[in-house]
């Protein structure tokens, strides 16, 4: 299965793979309109500390506790790739306390949100690797 | 307050209505134009440290950013130009030589683009290169004037040690400190993808880059920073820089900020030490010192790589040329006053040196007349800025052309021309890690090979388009050239026709 991974040696700390994503996931079709005046809640995040940054996004364990934690069944994996069903999530963040990357977080609503691989928007593949600057996250077969 | 002289020469344009306040800008720029007013809950940007170099443009996410040319002015004056005053204020307040990076900016004439390109109509016909045979490949090194037998009267094959390039275009020199470490991959990785070759500058060469040898040219220059017999055996071919297009006449400076760690070892001098390349080779005084050198460097790798000596272009080109020709050196590299560097005094690069058109057809020209242009390779470089270019100079007589400006901006480069100041936001002239890693030489080397294939591709069709097939066919072949609003005088040191004869 593809996923995402990154490489901290090329990743520049420039944050804009967090505005692609939350402009994929915005649901509009301008950036400007998407996220003028917003504060973004992406679902992949820069961690950094000094001149040490990387991107850090669901890895879509094979495993997954978040998964297995799920008391309603909104976490499903399916060909590989977890993604939520808002309307049977009640909130709860099991999920959040049990994923070790940090990877699901609250979502705007009651649900959580997490990286779904722009499966579910209009973006087709992962925004933040179309992106990237400097091809620091890349999306493939390992 | 102090009297501010100098005004911003750019502003940066923000349209508000597009910035949704990312910050990438503020994170990307190393010259901390812009940074974000929480109070304001919008970025500002401080025109004065903008150098134009667009790195805050290409990554804006919305197309917010523009840069702008500062529209204040001083009094009209054709004299006194905005320009010229500036200058004198910065010397006032500095006492210093001005320091500019890249090649000469000024208008003087650029030859290339007063030179046409022939095609074959009717009596004879173009050469399709996509269906037809289209020979790019081409040989650098002495060329035989006799067949060499053996006692049995078997030819003997084993001639002077050739480069063979499968494109006419080499990357030219740029040293281990003046670029990044990551700018040096690339360009190291593209050269052994394109089947051609790298130049080390003055630098040494990094332990990491030994693997590329086959496709290095190793210099060695008059500070012979780096130089010990593995390097020398390292690489394909030994280039001598006697000079440089950008600052012919004058040596080099890497400051002792810049001579740290992997710089130091590479270089093979102390950390913080300033690196000064000295103006002469102290020990090349004449043609004869410049042989004994060739023959040192021949000696110590054996008698099996070629020897490149490269000069800039300057008035006596010619005749210096040819003395080169003599002093046993396969390779001959002359270097047009538009070329590049990391830094030169203003005064020197603008106004030293003389166009590569008119230094390599005076060249190329002498070696001919004396009889001796088949004992060299000719290459030259000093902005070669497309294919057509390398197609003029291959029809003017060089073997092959050196790239490294048009290489840097394929990097990213956008010619702000601000090297000096060690801040390269492209992660090229620089040497700040966290600058170094924003060039991602994965990305760079594809870059440079789509860049000389592009090139290949519109090589072939200009020459399919002469009908001829082969490097080997158009080099030298100036009936292929005709001038455009040429003087006699250049018609006859190009030795060309103009237009309509």
């Amino acid at each position: 299965m593809k996923r995402i991974y990154v490489n901290e040696a090329w990743c520049l700390g420039c944050h804009l793979c967090e505005y692609y994503c939350a402009f994929a996931n915005s649901g509009e079709d301008d950036m400007v309109k998407a996220l003028k005046g917003v504060t973004i809640h992406p679902r992949i995040q820069i961690e950094s500390q000094g001149n040490i940054s990387f991107a850090v996004s669901c890895r879509h364990c094979p495993e997954p506790l978040c998964v297995k934690g799920c008391i309603t069944g909104a976490l499903t994996q399916k060909d590989g790739v977890i993604t939520i069903d808002e309307n049977k999530c009640v909130g709860c963040y099991t999920c959040i306390l049990s994923c070790p990357y940090g990877a699901v977080m609250p979502g705007e609503g009651t649900a959580v949100q997490k990286c779904e691989l722009c499966t579910r928007n209009a973006q087709g593949s992962p925004a933040c690797v179309a992106g990237c600057p400097n091809q620091a996250i890349v999306w493939e077969e390992r | 307050m102090p009297v501010n002289y100098l005004m911003p020469e750019y502003e940066v344009y923000r349209n508000p209505a597009r910035c949704i306040a990312c910050r990438a800008c503020e994170r990307q720029c190393a010259n901390e134009v812009h940074h974000y007013d929480a109070d304001l809950k919008a970025m500002v940007a401080d025109d004065a440290k903008c150098v134009n170099c667009h790195r805050c443009v290409s990554l804006c996410p919305t197309r917010a950013l523009k840069i702008v040319k500062s529209d204040h002015t001083f009094r009209e004056n054709a004299n006194w130009t905005g320009e010229a005053i500036t200058e004198i204020y910065k010397q006032a307040a500095t006492g210093g030589v001005l320091l500019s990076a890249m090649g000469n900016p000024k208008a003087f004439p650029i030859y290339w683009d007063k030179l046409l390109i022939n095609a074959s109509q009717v009596t004879n016909p173009p050469i399709d290169p996509l269906r037809e045979p289209m020979e790019t490949r081409t040989f650098l090194g002495k060329k035989s004037d006799t067949i060499r037998r053996d006692a049995q009267g078997n030819i003997l094959c084993q001639g002077e040690p050739q480069l063979e390039l499968k494109v006419p275009i080499m990357f030219s020199a740029m040293s281990y400190g003046s670029i990044s470490y990551n700018a040096h991959a690339s360009l190291a990785r593209a050269a052994q993808a394109l089947g051609t070759y790298y130049n080390t500058g003055e630098g040494g060469l990094h332990q990491d880059f030994y693997q590329y040898g086959a496709n290095t040219i190793v210099q060695v220059a008059s500070g012979r920073f780096g130089v010990f017999s593995d390097y020398l055996n390292a690489g394909a071919a030994i280039e001598i820089k006697m000079g440089q297009g950008a600052k012919p006449g004058i040596g080099g400076h890497l400051p002792g900020a810049k001579i740290v760690g992997d710089i130091s070892r590479t270089r093979m001098i102390p950390e913080g030490s300033d690196a000064i390349s000295p103006a002469p080779h102290h020990d090349i005084y004449s043609i004869e010192d410049l042989r004994q050198l060739v023959f040192s460097l021949k000696e110590a790798t054996h008698y099996q790589k070629p020897v490149f000596v490269k000069i800039a272009a300057v008035h006596n080109v010619a005749a210096i040329a040819s003395g080169i020709a003599r002093s046993g050196a396969d390779v001959i590299c002359i270097d047009g006053f538009r070329g590049g560097t990391g830094a030169a005094p203003t005064r020197i690069r603008d106004n030293v040196g003389i166009p590569i058109e008119l230094a390599l057809a005076s060249v190329d020209t002498r070696l001919r007349e004396e009889g001796i242009r088949d004992q060299v390779g000719l290459v030259v470089g000093g902005s070669i800025r497309n294919a057509a270019d390398v197609v003029k100079a291959i029809a003017l007589g060089a073997d092959a052309v050196y790239i490294a400006t048009s290489a840097l901006i394929a990097l990213g480069c956008h010619l702000c021309r601000s090297c000096q100041s060690g801040k390269c936001n492209w992660g090229i002239a620089t040497q700040r890690p966290e600058l170094v890693k924003r060039l991602n030489p994965d990305v760079g080397s594809q870059r440079l090979v789509n860049l000389v294939t592009a090139w290949k591709h519109e090589i072939e069709e200009i020459m399919g388009g002469m009908g001829i097939n082969s490097i080997e066919a158009l080099r030298g072949n100036r009936m292929m050239l005709r001038g455009i609003g040429l003087t006699d005088r250049e018609l006859s040191i190009l030795g060309i026709r103009h237009a309509g004869e």
